[in-house]
């Protein structure tokens, strides 16, 4: 089976975001006022095959550990979409 | 004493580095490329400062993976010492051998300059050549270099005495607890974000990174003496 992993990365939210603070900054000078405390992060997309979705679940979670979060200062989420093959 | 200079696609201090081992200790040095598996016959392993992998995902992220870095876990674990200077340092924490990380400069600027930092101890193999409290005149070049870990870490690397330098005076990136060098438990690996190599020399602007050089030297001469 093959899914699409949509993978979002953000920074906790005990760690500054000196990038969205600037992003806050823009926005407001820009007359969105409304807007506070933007925090950047990171989104992956990838394709991978898997027996099934648990299985796809467990490698995904392997490489956000692994590689693709920071877990001192990130946390992750993610989501599962099967695709036709 | 031989040292190893490890290169990853994207160093671009590897050079320096291996200048001032050369010119500083007139000791033999080798550019180690990262595929490399092992690291034997080394006594010292720098990991320079650069963009290793173009930092691409995160500082150091992709660097860690290298085969040289195998070899320089173990070069660590056999009590031997590692030296990563900024692009270094940040490798160095992504693999686990320092504790906490580092972050973007709170000013979100690159900041490419001569900064003082505080010698804090003189209890490790880089820094026995200084005093405590000496203050030294380093440059840095860096846009990620804030160190970041949560209070229980910072708390441990105080108790330890773990934090060989900081900044004195201005702060340049807003790192916790003005922290601009660490070192690990077992005192031999030692991560830091000013550039000891590029401080070797007067006509360089400064010589205060020539100590941590020298030092190195002669604590591997007491350690070979101390062994015989």
């Amino acid at each position: 089976m093959t899914f699409l992993a949509r993978i979002q990365i953000t920074l906790k939210p005990s760690v500054l975001d000196p990038q969205g603070g600037a992003v806050t900054k823009a926005l407001g000078a820009l007359g969105f006022d409304e807007v506070s405390d933007v925090r950047v992060g990171r989104y992956l997309e990838m394709r991978l095959s898997a027996q099934d979705e648990a299985a796809a679940e467990r490698r995904v979670t392997q490489m956000c550990d692994a590689l693709l979060a920071n877990l001192i200062i990130e946390r992750y989420e993610f989501s599962l979409a099967e695709e036709a093959s | 004493m031989r040292f190893a200079v490890t290169v990853f696609p994207g160093s671009n201090c590897d050079e320096d580095a291996a200048q001032a081992v050369a010119r500083v200790l007139d000791a033999p040095v080798d550019l180690v490329w990262h595929q490399t598996a092992t690291l034997d016959g080394y006594d010292a392993v720098i990991i320079p400062g650069g963009f290793s992998y173009g930092d691409y995902l995160r500082a150091g992220a992709i660097a860690r993976f290298s085969p040289v870095m195998t070899a320089v876990a173990a070069h660590a674990a056999a009590g031997k010492p590692v030296l990563g200077i900024c692009n270094g340092f940040q490798v160095l924490t992504e693999a686990g051998l320092l504790p906490g990380t580092l972050l973007p400069n709170d000013s979100l600027q690159f900041r490419c300059e001569f900064v003082s930092a505080r010698v804090e101890t003189t209890d490790t193999v880089f820094t026995c050549g200084y005093t405590k409290g000496q203050v030294i005149r380093l440059p840095i070049a860096h846009g990620q270099g804030a160190y970041y870990a949560d209070d229980e870490t910072l708390a441990d690397l105080r108790r330890h005495d773990q934090i060989v330098f900081r900044y004195d005076g201005e702060n340049p990136n807003g790192s916790a607890d003005h922290i601009a060098g660490i070192v690990n438990r077992g005192r031999n690996v030692l991560g830091m974000m000013p550039h000891p190599e590029r401080a070797v020399h007067e006509l360089l602007g400064s010589s205060d990174g020539a100590p941590l050089f020298t030092s190195l030297l002669r604590s591997w001469e007491r350690r070979v003496a101390h062994d015989a």
